[in-house]
C-alpha cells in the first residue's frame, strides 16, 4: 500500500498491474469497444452476403461461423464487458467508495478476457473453422457434429464465465461493504441497484453455462451421453440447461441498461426519477421471473401442453414490471424541463425502441403464435431491438454522459447528435424490415433466401452499413474529445445531474473518496 | 390535402402501417410480404387472429405511451421556459399501472390458451406421415396398415447455377423440391417428426405447423388444410452448412387426386422392384445417373465432379478404382466424414445408375457398369 | 480500501463463491436427474421407462381397442436394416402383447446397436408398459447376420379414453465405438 497516494505508474505496467478501478474500468470499456467493432465486422459480412439473393461472398459454413461469432462476441465480448467497465468506473464513485472491494481480483477478471477472445477469434483460422452452431450452440450440432474448434470454444466459455463471476463477486462485495456512511440501500443510485441485482444473476447462472459446456466437453471427449439419445441422453436437455442460463443472461444484459437510463433521463428532465422504489422492486421481480421462463425459447420442441401454458403465463407476467419501468421513465419526463443533449437523445431512443422490442417480446410469449414466429427473422428483429437499441444505445448514452467526467473534456455535441440520428435511422432501417420478412416466413440463420424477401433484406443491409459507419463517427468523437476536447473543470458537468460522482473534481482524480463523503440524511436517493 | 395525407402516411408508425396493409390484404390464403399469413387451416386463422389481437393491443398501448412521451418532449422543453415539477411518486398511479396491464394480459391469455389446447389436440388423425429431417433434406413416409409404406426423400431442386448467380433465378428460388409432400384436402393429417442426425425444424407457415425434429425422438403435430394448393416452407432450426437449402413443399390436392397419387407411388415402388431384375445399357444408366447425381451428389462434389465440400470425383481413386469399393462407399458412406450412407436413401436402380455415371462421366471413362442386381447383392452381402 | 482483516468482505466473497459452486453442482446433481424424472413422469419426448415393467395382475379391457403403430428409424451412419415385423396392431388395454422387430447387419464386421424408444402422443408414454424390450440393452450383431428383436408390452387400462392410437418409434444408433471390445466379441 506504499504507493497508495501516488498517481498512476508510467507506461505499460500501469495497465498490466493496475488495481485502480478507474484504470480497469477504462480498459474494460476500450476492450469492449474493440469487440463491438469486431462483432460489428462479422455483422457487416453477414449483411453483405444477405444484400441480394444467391451466394456472392462467402460459403455457407463461413456464414454460419459469422452468425455464431457475431452473437458470442457481441454478447460476451462487447455488451457484458462494457457494462462491467461502467460498473468499475461508476459504482465506487456513486456510493462514495475509494475503490472496488477486491482490486487485485478486479485486475485478473479483466486481463483474462483479451487472450480468451484472441483464442476464440483464432478458431476462424483452424482446420474446420470456428464454431458454427449458432451462439446458442444446440447439441448435437455443437457436439457430435462439431469441428475440432469446439474444445477451444468450451475453454473460452469457461474463462469468460470465470471472469464474469469474479467481476460480479467484486461488485456485490463493493456494494454491500463499501458504501459511504449514510448511503443506505434505498439511497443508492438506480444504476448501482440494477448492477447489484445483475451481479447476483451472474453469480447464479454463469456456473450453469459452465455446467452446460462441461457436459458438452464430456460428451465430445469422455464418452458420456448427456445430450446424445444413443447413450440414454437427450439433446433437448441441452436446450433446457442453456436457456436456464440464457434467459437470465438476457436480463443481465438489459438491467444495467435500465440503470443507466434511470440516471440520465432525470438529469436532462431536471426532475427526480419517478417511482424510485417501484423501479427497484420491478428490477428485482424481473430478475426473479427470469428464472422461471426459460422454456419460452423452446416452445416448438414438443413440451407437454401443461409446460407450454406455465411458461407462457410466466413470460407474459414479465410485461408487468417492464411496463412499470417504461411508465416511470415517461412520468419522469412529464412536466420536467427537458433538454436534448446526446445522452438524452440516446436514452429516448432507448425508451422508444426498447418498448417496441418489449411489445414484440410479449407477442413472442404467446405460445400458439410463437409457433409461427419461432426461429424466424421476427425473433432476430425482436432481440436486436432489445439488445442493440436496449443495451448498446444505453451504453452509448452512458459514454456521452460520463465521458466529460472521465477525461475532463467535453465531446463535440453536434457530432454526438449526428451520431445519434444516423444510428437511429440506420438501426431502424436494419431491423424494422426484419419483422416483416420474419412474419412472411423467412427463417433465421440462412445464408440465402427466397426472392420475395429480397427488397427488405436489401434495406436491412443498407441500414446495417449506415449503422456500422455511424460507430466510426462515435469512435472519432471519443478520441477527439480525449485528445483535444474543450476543457471542462466544474464538478457538475450537467446542470440537472445528481449523485456523488458529480461532487468530485472534473476530470475525476486517480483516487477519489479516500475519506468517505458525507451523505445528507435528508437528501433522497439520487 | 392529398399532399399532406401522403406525408402523414410516410410518418406513420410501422405497426400502424402493418395493420392497415393487412386489412388491405383481403384474400385469405394469400401469402403476405409483410405479415403473418392466416394460411389455409382453421388453426392458422386462429393463430393469425391471436397475432393481430396482441399486435393491436400493443400498438394502442404503444401509441398512448409514446403520445404522452412526445407531448412531454414538445411541451415540457426547457427552451420553452418551463420550471420542472418536483413530484416523484404516486402510489395510486403506480398501483393502477401495475393492475391494468395485468388485466390486459388476462385478455390475451384466454384466447392464447384455447388456441394452444386446440393445437395440442392430436387425436383422430386420418393420415399419419413420418417426417424425418436429414442433413439437408426431408424424408416423408406415409404409414399404412398393410405395411407397404410409401416413402421418399424430398431434395432442393433449385440448380446450383442459380445459387451461384450464373443463371437467372426461378420464381420459387430455394423453395422448390424434386418431390413434394402430397396431402389430401380437408383431412386431419398427423405428422410424426423426427431427425436422422441433428435437430431440424419442419415449418410450413401456411399450414401453421412448426415442430422440431429431434434425433432419437418423435414429436407430433397436425394440420388440416381446407384449400388445395402448393404451400412452401423451410427448415427453421440451424442444422449445419445447408440449413438454408432444405425447403419443404406441400401439395394439397383433392382426395381423389391424392388416392390416385398414392396408387401411382405404390405402383412406382412395384416398378422399381421390376426394374431391379432388368439389365440396363451404359447409356440408360448414364442418363438416369446424371439426374440422380445432380440432386444427391452435386452440392458437395460439384457439377463437373470437381469437388467442393466433398472430394473430387473426376479422376478420383474411388471412381476410377475397384468397382466394388466404389459401390460400397456409395451405399455405406465413409464414417467420420461428410460422405453419408446413401444405401437407405436411393433405391437400387438409382444407386446403380449414379455409380455408373460417376465412373464414366467427368473424363473418368471407366467403361464399366453396375446393375441394380449388383447393388441388391452388395446390400445383402 | 479492502484489507485482509476486512471480515465482512471476506464473508460476502465466501458466500458468493459458495453460491457459484452450488449452481455449478446444481446442473449435474439436480437439473439432469430432475429432467429425467420429469421426462418419465410427463412423457417428455415420448420417453418410456428404461426399466422392465413388472406386470401387475390386471383385467383385460375387452371392450376397448387401441391401435398401436410401429415405426423404425436409423440414425445417421447406422447401416443396419431395421423394421417392425408388423406395422400396426390392435390391442386391448391390460393384455400382454408381443411383436418383433427385424434387424440385419449388412456390414462384414460385428456391430452393437442401441434402440431408443419414443412414444407419441407423449402423454401416452406413461401408460405404455414394456415387459420385455430389446431397447433395454445394447444389441450386438455379428457381421452379415440377422436377428429378431422381441418386444412385449401392456397398454394400461387407465389410458385416457381420448387416445385411440399410440405410435411407438424406435431409432437405432450405432454404439459400437461406445462399448468395450468385449461386448462386440460376445
Amino acid at each position: 500500500m506504499g504507493d497508495h497516494h501516488h498517481g498512476p505508474a508510467k507506461g505499460l505496467s500501469r495497465w498490466l498491474f493496475t488495481t485502480n478501478h478507474k484504470d480497469i474500468g477504462t480498459m474494460y470499456l476500450w476492450f469492449s469497444f474493440c469487440m463491438f467493432i469486431l462483432g460489428g465486422t462479422f455483422a457487416m459480412i453477414i449483411r453483405a452476403e444477405l444484400f441480394q439473393p444467391g451466394m456472392q461472398l462467402v460459403e455457407p459454413e463461413f456464414f454460419n461461423q459469422m452468425t455464431t461469432l457475431h452473437g458470442l462476441v457481441m454478447v460476451f465480448g462487447a455488451i457484458m464487458p462494457s457494462f462491467v467497465g461502467l460498473a468499475n468506473w461508476m459504482i465506487p464513485l456513486m456510493i462514495g467508495a475509494p475503490d472496488m472491494a477486491l482490486p487485485r481480483m478486479n485486475n485478473w477478471s479483466f486481463w483474462i478476457l483479451p487472450p480468451t477472445f484472441l483464442l476464440l477469434a483464432s478458431t476462424l483460422f483452424m482446420e474446420g473453422g470456428a464454431p458454427q452452431a449458432g451462439w446458442t450452440f444446440y447439441a448435437p450440432l455443437s457436439t457430435t457434429y462439431a469441428g475440432p474448434s469446439v474444445t477451444y470454444f468450451i475453454f473460452c466459455i469457461h474463462v469468460l464465465g470465470l471472469s464474469s463471476i469474479m467481476g460480479s463477486i467484486n461488485i456485490i462485495a463493493t456494494v454491500m461493504n463499501m458504501r459511504a456512511p449514510g448511503m443506505t440501500y434505498m439511497k443508492m443510485p438506480l444504476f448501482v441497484w440494477t448492477w447489484l441485482i445483475t451481479a447476483f444473476l451472474l453469480v447464479a447462472v454463469m456456473p450453469v453455462l459452465a455446467g452446460a459446456v462441461t457436459m458438452m466437453l464430456m460428451d465430445v471427449h469422455f464418452g458420456t451421453s448427456f445430450f446424445s439419445a444413443a447413450g440414454g441422453g437427450d439433446p433437448v436437455l441441452f436446450q433446457h440447461v442453456f436457456w436456464f442460463f440464457g434467459h437470465p443472461e438476457v436480463y443481465i444484459i438489459i438491467l444495467p441498461a435500465f440503470g443507466v437510463v434511470s440516471q440520465i433521463i432525470p438529469a436532462f428532465s431536471r426532475k427526480p426519477l419517478f417511482g424510485y422504489d417501484s423501479m427497484v422492486y420491478a428490477t428485482a421481480s424481473i430478475a426473479f421471473l427470469s428464472f422461471i421462463v426459460w422454456a419460452h425459447h423452446m416452445y416448438t420442441v414438443g413440451m407437454p401442453v401443461s409446460g407450454e401454458l406455465f411458461f407462457m403465463y410466466a413470460t407474459m407476467l414479465i410485461a408487468v414490471p417492464t411496463g412499470v419501468k417504461v411508465f416511470n421513465w415517461v412520468s419522469t419526463m412529464w412536466r420536467g424541463a427537458l433538454t436534448f443533449e446526446t445522452p438524452m437523445l440516446f436514452s429516448i431512443g432507448f425508451l422508444v425502441l426498447f418498448t417496441i422490442g418489449g411489445f414484440t417480446g410479449l407477442m413472442l410469449s404467446i405460445a400458439p403464435s410463437d409457433f409461427q414466429y419461432h426461429d424466424s427473422y421476427f425473433v432476430v428483429a425482436h432481440f436486436h431491438y432489445v439488445m442493440v437499441a436496449g443495451a448498446v444505445f444505453s451504453m452509448t448514452a452512458a459514454v456521452y454522459y460520463w465521458l466529460p467526467k472521465w477525461c475532463g473534456r467535453m465531446y463535440n455535441e453536434t457530432m454526438g447528435k449526428t451520431h445519434f440520428w444516423i444510428s437511429f435511422i440506420g438501426f431502424n432501417l436494419t431491423f424494422f424490415p426484419q419483422h416483416f420478412v420474419g412474419l412472411a416466413g423467412m427463417p433465421r440463420r440462412i445464408p440465402d433466401y427466397a426472392l420475395q424477401f429480397a427488397d427488405f433484406n436489401m434495406m436491412s443491409s443498407i441500414g446495417a452499413f449506415i449503422y456500422g459507419a455511424s460507430q466510426i463517427l462515435w469512435l472519432y468523437n471519443i478520441i477527439a474529445t480525449i485528445v483535444a476536447g474543450e476543457k471542462i473543470d466544474k464538478p457538475k458537468v450537467w446542470d440537472g445531474a445528481e449523485g456523488l460522482e458529480w461532487t468530485v473534481p472534473t476530470p475525476a482524480p486517480y483516487h477519489t473518496f479516500e475519506t468517505p463523503p458525507k451523505i445528507d440524511p435528508a437528501h433522497a436517493h439520487s | 390535402m392529398v399532399f399532406k395525407a401522403k406525408r402523414l402516411s410516410k410518418l406513420a408508425l410501422g405497426p400502424v402501417l402493418l395493420l392497415m396493409s393487412v386489412f388491405a390484404m383481403a384474400a385469405g390464403g394469400e401469402v403476405s410480404d409483410i405479415n403473418m399469413s392466416p394460411g389455409v387451416t382453421e388453426v392458422g386463422h386462429k393463430i393469425y387472429d391471436l397475432h393481430m389481437w396482441i399486435l393491436g393491443i400493443s400498438t394502442v398501448i404503444g401509441l398512448l405511451v409514446f403520445g404522452v412521451m412526445f407531448y412531454s418532449i414538445y411541451y415540457h422543453r426547457k427552451s420553452r421556459g418551463v420550471t420542472p415539477a418536483t413530484f416523484h411518486e404516486s402510489t395510486k398511479v403506480e398501483i393502477a399501472w401495475t393492475v391494468v396491464p395485468f388485466l390486459i394480459l388476462l385478455a390475451m391469455a384466454v384466447p392464447a390458451t384455447t388456441t394452444l389446447l386446440e393445437i395440442y389436440d392430436n387425436d383422430d388423425a386420418e393420415l399419419d406421415v413420418v417426417v424425418t429431417g436429414y442433413q439437408w433434406k426431408w424424408k416423408y413416409e406415409y404409414l399404412s396398415e398393410d405395411g407397404e409404406n410409401v416413402s421418399f426423400f424430398s431434395n432442393l431442386r433449385t440448380p446450383q447455377a442459380e445459387i451461384d448467380n450464373t443463371e437467372a433465378k426461378g420464381e420459387h428460388y430455394l423453395l422448390e423440391v424434386d418431390e413434394p409432400l402430397v396431402l389430401p384436402v380437408d383431412t386431419k393429417v398427423r405428422f410424426l417428426v423426427t431427425a436422422n442426425d441433428v435437430i431440424h425444424s419442419w415449418w410450413v407457415p401456411q399450414l401453421a405447423v412448426k415442430r422440431d425434429a429431434i434425433p432419437g425422438f418423435i414429436n407430433e403435430v397436425w394440420t388440416n388444410a381446407t384449400e388445395e394448393g402448393v404451400y412452401r416452407g423451410q427448415c427453421a432450426e440451424l442444422c449445419g452448412r445447408n440449413h438454408g437449402f432444405m425447403p419443404i413443399v406441400v401439395n394439397v390436392v383433392s382426395k381423389e387426386e391424392y388416392a390416385e397419387w398414392l396408387a401411382g407411388k405404390q405402383q412406382e415402388a412395384a416398378e422399381i422392384k421390376e426394374l431391379m431384375a432388368q439389365t440396363f445399357t451404359l447409356d440408360q444408366l448414364m442418363e438416369r445417373g446424371k439426374a440422380v447425381y445432380d440432386v444427391n451428389c452435386l452440392a458437395c462434389h460439384g457439377a463437373n465432379g470437381e469437388g467442393g465440400v466433398g472430394l473430387p470425383i473426376a479422376g478420383s481413386p474411388v471412381a476410377t478404382g475397384d468397382i466394388g469399393h466404389h459401390l460400397d462407399v456409395g451405399i455405406n458412406g465413409v464414417p467420420g466424414t461428410a460422405m453419408q450412407a446413401f444405401g437407405g436413401q436411393l433405391n437400387d436402380v438409382d444407386m446403380a445408375a449414379v455409380i455408373t455415371y460417376q465412373r464414366n462421366a467427368f473424363g473418368n471413362n471407366m467403361g464399366d457398369t453396375i446393375q441394380p442386381i449388383d447393388v441388391y447383392n452388395h446390400k445383402k452381402g | 480500501m479492502f484489507r485482509l482483516s476486512d471480515k465482512p468482505v471476506i464473508n460476502t466473497v465466501a458466500n458468493l463463491v459458495t453460491v457459484a459452486v452450488c449452481m455449478f453442482a446444481f446442473v449435474f446433481v439436480v437439473m439432469v436427474p430432475l429432467y429425467n424424472v420429469l421426462c418419465d413422469a410427463l412423457g417428455i419426448n415420448g420417453k418410456t421407462s428404461g426399466q422392465s415393467y413388472t406386470a401387475v395382475q390386471a383385467q383385460v379391457d375387452e371392450s376397448r381397442t387401441v391401435t398401436i403403430q410401429f415405426i423404425a428409424n436409423n440414425n445417421e451412419g447406422m447401416p443396419w436394416e431395421f423394421a417392425p415385423s408388423t406395422t400396426v396392431m390392435k390391442v386391448h388395454p391390460g393384455a400382454v402383447n408381443g411383436t418383433v422387430f427385424l434387424a440385419r447387419n449388412p456390414m462384414p464386421n460385428a456391430m452393437v446397436a442401441q434402440a431408443i424408444p419414443s412414444v407419441s402422443p407423449s402423454r401416452a408414454a406413461q401408460y405404455f408398459h414394456k415387459t420385455e424390450c430389446f431397447c433395454f440393452n445394447q444389441q450386438p450383431l455379428d457381421g452379415e447376420s440377422e436377428a429378431e428383436l422381441p418386444l412385449q408390452f401392456i397398454v394400461d387400462q387407465d389410458l385416457p379414453r381420448d387416445i385411440g392410437t399410440i405410435t411407438l418409434s424406435y431409432t437405432i444408433f450405432d454404439v459400437t465405438d461406445m462399448v468395450g471390445a468385449a461386448v462386440v466379441a460376445r
